[in-house]
């Protein structure tokens, strides 16, 4: 239903079950607001949002006012809503003149000065030549909300959003309100640092500056920063951020809104591990020299590269990508080891059995946004909380706001809604394809069902097994629907959740074992037995260097981790906010990053460096700038073209899921488990940031900590 | 009124006793399954009847209770101010300050309680008989200044009866609840002023009912 209202003179239809104030402005009106916002519940308590509904006795809070309350006038004219008339503007400025009451002038001092919506509403409500209140403001003592929230609460309006989202989006209730009125308090219980994956947003959500960033505190002011949209790399889905540097550095990291993707969130690892990209750096190319890494030039390390290169064989060479590269790179490697010949490429470096050929079967096919229209969900050795906590949220909020019943398979995680743990092994899977338990006839009765394969189903020696076992129960329980996006009635709810940022583009671009190759393992175990010499690493940190064994290691990456601890050659390259790259998200969603900032020292981007490499070791590689190899990726895999788009799901064709995996043994004795330890430090950005490892420190390793105290 | 916290002295345990978790057990009931956290003021209030006071371990178990985050239940606790989250004597004075009984002398009642049980309020007497608080109206303004010792009222006093008051409780006496000036209820102090008489309307005074009356009826005389 709808029904007609005439906002300030403009007669507009709005649905009956939106709120007056989005009704506002639908019709164009610009409404102040502190507590409302759009994601969270509505709490109606900060009363900024006043509107005069013509008739009514009083201004009318227009967040807490539903279009279906607004009866029209006796005649039956619709009503008549001002959000710009003198009673309109006299009634806001006296909810400012409450609010300032007890709020300090300190806007000088304060981080969200230039971005503080209680400063900009204070611009056009604020009666400043008008002082009534002599008496001492309230003071209200500082609380710990834990190392990424520094608090001012003297600065606090009590809007009650912090607290909303806690609870609503994080599912971590442990922020509260505690006494009344001119007392009321915004807290955690006790003051214990507030424990959630997604806790810095709530800096984000704070309209005024009592919650603030502590890593970023007293860095800079908004104006001074240049801000540069791009995509973030942390875990594999791809949110939207905007970078904010300045000079050499990125002083912080915020969300962009992308309904598709992360809707307005991002992690806390997403948004503070940036202090990672000044520490650790590789800043210039470095040989072995007598057992010692020593700094080089760049033609000294590609001569020694080429040396070796012309030395070994290549079927005794091997390439592994690691996880935060970006397209163009993978494909400049893969092109340089082609016309070498080499064949053992592998981006898989947690083992995960994925397979090239369906695109589908290594692919979130829901959709994220399509998480929302399922009602049966199956999670399989994966901890969403820690393997991408913003898809985390998404999933709550389907829970919370709909009847999606959700159960696991592996490890049990708190994952911020009740999950119904059917067993710890490979096991519980069988039982279920044989339709065995209740949770089958639940997943066969369900409209939308689907399932979700972490990692650390696939990073498994039977890894290939669970993948058909998926596929099976996806074929047998309707999760393979229709053909179309979930808006559009079609169906797919067959899932794989990846950890790293370079996954999908490193599978949609075949950077795997080519005929005869050696996949990971392979590539492992050959550099352990010497038949494999010679091993570049694109980046590639997450597995044992000592596997390596005595093979000639070329590292090409950013930071002094474990790869570059065991190179022989390093090659500085740059971190995701220093070059423009290509990022596939586990849906297969194609984002571009920008650079914010420029490498540090000799560092350059990476595909650069592999092109000049290409020279030095007499294979040139046939593109001379960026956008002849975004062709050259293009020719290879042509839906590189769809930004931001999501291959559309093609049906439940049998010949394409009946060939994903591979029959075989499976290991019932290990139990199912995510891959991720620790979630703030997965990557050599996120391990060189000394705020992730308080974070570490405090969250995941408690007891460590305590005995460290 | 002013800012609420948990005590920094906190017991280890809490537990309901047998009694009262029966007790707690029917308020639970009361409420339809998935709203048990309708019970927490309940249950909170038994806990302070039990101990005197709030305590973390009490608001922990309350919260593990009706499936609640532990700062839900302390938002409550410390909303409500009729939760003690100090430590009590053995007889807690609460001593009514709000405006009738502060006009009337309540400063006085302050003062005697300072005297006697600690200068502090929210602090125990040395002896641990007694200690104090200043509270929002009790709703006995016609007897003000007041003050309430467990469940009675003490109503109209002044320095020197607040003073025997405390006296008579701490030798382990309990002065009879009311009006501690000799009056009954809240008539007037010296005597009735007004209604005098035999009460209208009753079987003693309906005789004379008619001849007493002053209201004239509205008769010819006016036209």
């Amino acid at each position: 239903m709808a029904r007609k209202l005439i906002i300030d003179g403009k007669e507009i239809e709005a649905d009956d079950n939106i709120s007056l104030l989005q009704a506002c402005e639908l019709a164009g009106a610009e409404i102040p607001r502190f507590c409302y916002h759009e994601r969270l519940s509505v709490a109606g308590n900060c009363r900024m949002c006043l509107v005069e509904w013509v008739g009514a006795p009083k201004p009318q809070a227009s967040c807490a006012l539903q279009v279906k309350d607004i009866f029209p006038n006796k005649d039956g004219t619709p009503a008549r809503i001002n959000t710009n008339t003198p009673l309109v503007k006299k009634a806001r400025e006296g909810v400012m003149e409450f609010l300032l009451i007890n709020h300090p002038l300190d806007c000088p001092i304060c981080d969200q000065g230039g971005e503080c919506d209680l400063q900009d509403q204070a611009m056009a409500y604020g009666r400043a030549a008008f002082h009534r209140f002599k008496e001492n403001k309230r003071a209200v003592e500082d609380k710990y909300m834990g190392p990424l929230i520094k608090t001012i609460m003297t600065r606090c309006i009590q809007c009650t959003r912090c607290v909303r989202f806690a609870t609503e989006v994080a599912g971590v209730p442990e922020l509260g309100a505690t006494g009344r009125g001119e007392d009321m308090e915004i807290t955690t219980y006790l003051e214990q640092a507030f424990s959630s994956e997604l806790s810095g947003n709530v800096v984000d959500l704070c309209p005024v500056g009592a919650l603030t960033s502590r890593p970023y505190a007293f860095n800079a002011r908004p104006w001074e920063l240049r801000k540069t949209q791009s995509v973030d790399v942390m875990d594999a889905q791809g949110a939207n951020i905007r970078v904010d540097s300045r000079g050499l550095d990125v002083l912080r990291v915020l969300p962009r809104t992308n309904e598709a993707v992360n809707e307005e969130w991002i992690s806390d690892k997403t948004r503070h591990a940036v202090d990672g990209l000044r520490r650790q750096r590789l800043d210039r190319p470095y040989i072995r020299r007598d057992g010692k890494l020593q700094p080089a030039s760049w033609a000294d390390a590609f001569a020694e590269i080429a040396a070796r290169v012309k030395a070994s064989k290549p079927e005794r060479m091997a390439a592994i990508v690691g996880d935060l590269a970006a397209a163009e790179e993978i494909k400049a490697l893969k092109d340089l080891m082609a016309s070498l010949g080499v064949v053992n490429l592998d981006c898989r470096q947690d083992g995960a059995q994925l397979q090239p050929e369906p695109r589908q079967s290594y692919l979130f096919n829901t959709t994220i946004a399509g998480v929302e229209a399922a009602d049966a969900l199956l999670l399989i050795g994966c901890n969403p909380r820690w393997e991408a906590p913003v898809l985390n949220a998404r999933i709550r909020k389907t829970w919370l706001h709909g009847n999606l019943q959700i159960a696991n398979i592996g490890q049990p995680y708190d994952l911020t809604y009740p999950v119904t743990q059917l067993g710890g092994s490979v096991s519980a899977l069988q039982d279920l394809v044989a339709g065995k338990g209740e949770f089958a006839s639940v997943l066969r009765n369900a409209q939308r069902p689907m399932l979700v394969l972490g990692s650390g189903a696939l990073a498994r020696r039977d890894g290939a097994t669970i993948l058909k076992l998926a596929a099976q129960l996806a074929g047998s329980t309707g999760m393979i629907g229709p053909a179309g996006a979930a808006a559009e009635g079609g169906w797919n709810g067959f899932n794989v959740l990846h950890t790293a940022a370079s996954r999908v583009a490193a599978m949609d671009l075949g950077f795997l074992p080519g005929a005869g190759g050696r996949d990971m393992a392979g590539i492992l175990a050959g550099a352990g037995t010497g038949e494999i010499d010679f091993v570049y690493l694109l980046g590639a940190d997450e597995f044992d260097m000592a596997y390596l064994g005595n093979a000639f290691v070329v590292y090409q990456g950013t930071h002094g981790d474990a790869g570059a601890h065991r190179a022989d050659v390093i090659l500085p390259g740059a971190a995701y906010t220093e070059k423009d790259g290509i990022y596939l998200n586990f849906e297969g969603r194609l984002q571009y990053g920008n650079r914010a900032t420029f490498p540090p020292g000799d560092a350059k981007e990476d595909w650069a460096i592999l092109r000049a490499l290409s020279e030095v070791v007499g294979k040139t590689l046939p593109y001379d700038d960026r956008g002849a190899l975004r062709k050259a990726i293009l020719a290879d895999a042509p839906h590189f073209a769809n930004a931001n788009m999501v291959a559309a799901h093609g049906g439940a064709d049998p010949a394409i899921w009946d060939a994903i995996g591979r029959e075989g043994q499976i290991d019932s004795a290990t139990p199912l488990s995510s891959t991720i330890h620790d979630f703030y430090l997965t990557n050599p950005i996120a391990r060189a940031s000394a705020v992730m490892a308080e974070c570490s420190r405090l969250f995941v390793n408690p007891s460590k900590a305590m005995a460290a105290e | 009124m002013s800012v609420r916290r948990l005590h920094p002295e906190q017991p280890d345990s809490f537990a309901f006793t047998a009694e009262n978790q029966a007790l707690c057990e029917r308020e639970i009931a009361k409420y339809p399954q998935g709203r048990q956290a309708s019970a927490v003021i309940a249950m909170l209030w038994i806990g302070q009847v039990q101990e005197g006071w709030v305590t973390k371990p009490m608001i922990e178990l309350v919260a593990s209770t009706l499936g609640m985050p532990f700062i839900r239940v302390l938002e409550v606790a410390t909303f409500y101010t009729m939760f003690n989250l100090h430590p009590v004597g053995e007889h807690l004075v609460q001593v009514c300050t709000t405006t009738p009984c502060w006009l009337r002398g309540s400063d006085d009642v302050v003062a005697a309680c300072k005297k006697h049980i600690a200068a502090e309020p929210q602090t125990i007497s040395a002896d641990g008989k007694f200690s104090w608080m200043e509270v929002e109206c009790l709703g006995a303004c016609v007897n003000a200044p007041m003050l309430q010792i467990g469940k009675d009222f003490y109503e109209d006093l002044d320095g020197p009866k607040t003073e025997a008051l405390l006296e008579a409780f701490r030798r382990g006496e309990r002065p009879t609840p009311g009006p501690q000036n000799g009056r009954r209820s809240s008539e007037p102090v010296d005597g009735l002023t007004s209604l005098t008489g035999v009460p209208p309307y009753s079987d003693a005074g309906a005789a004379g009912q008619a001849g007493e009356s002053d209201v004239q009826k509205p008769s010819g005389a006016a036209s």
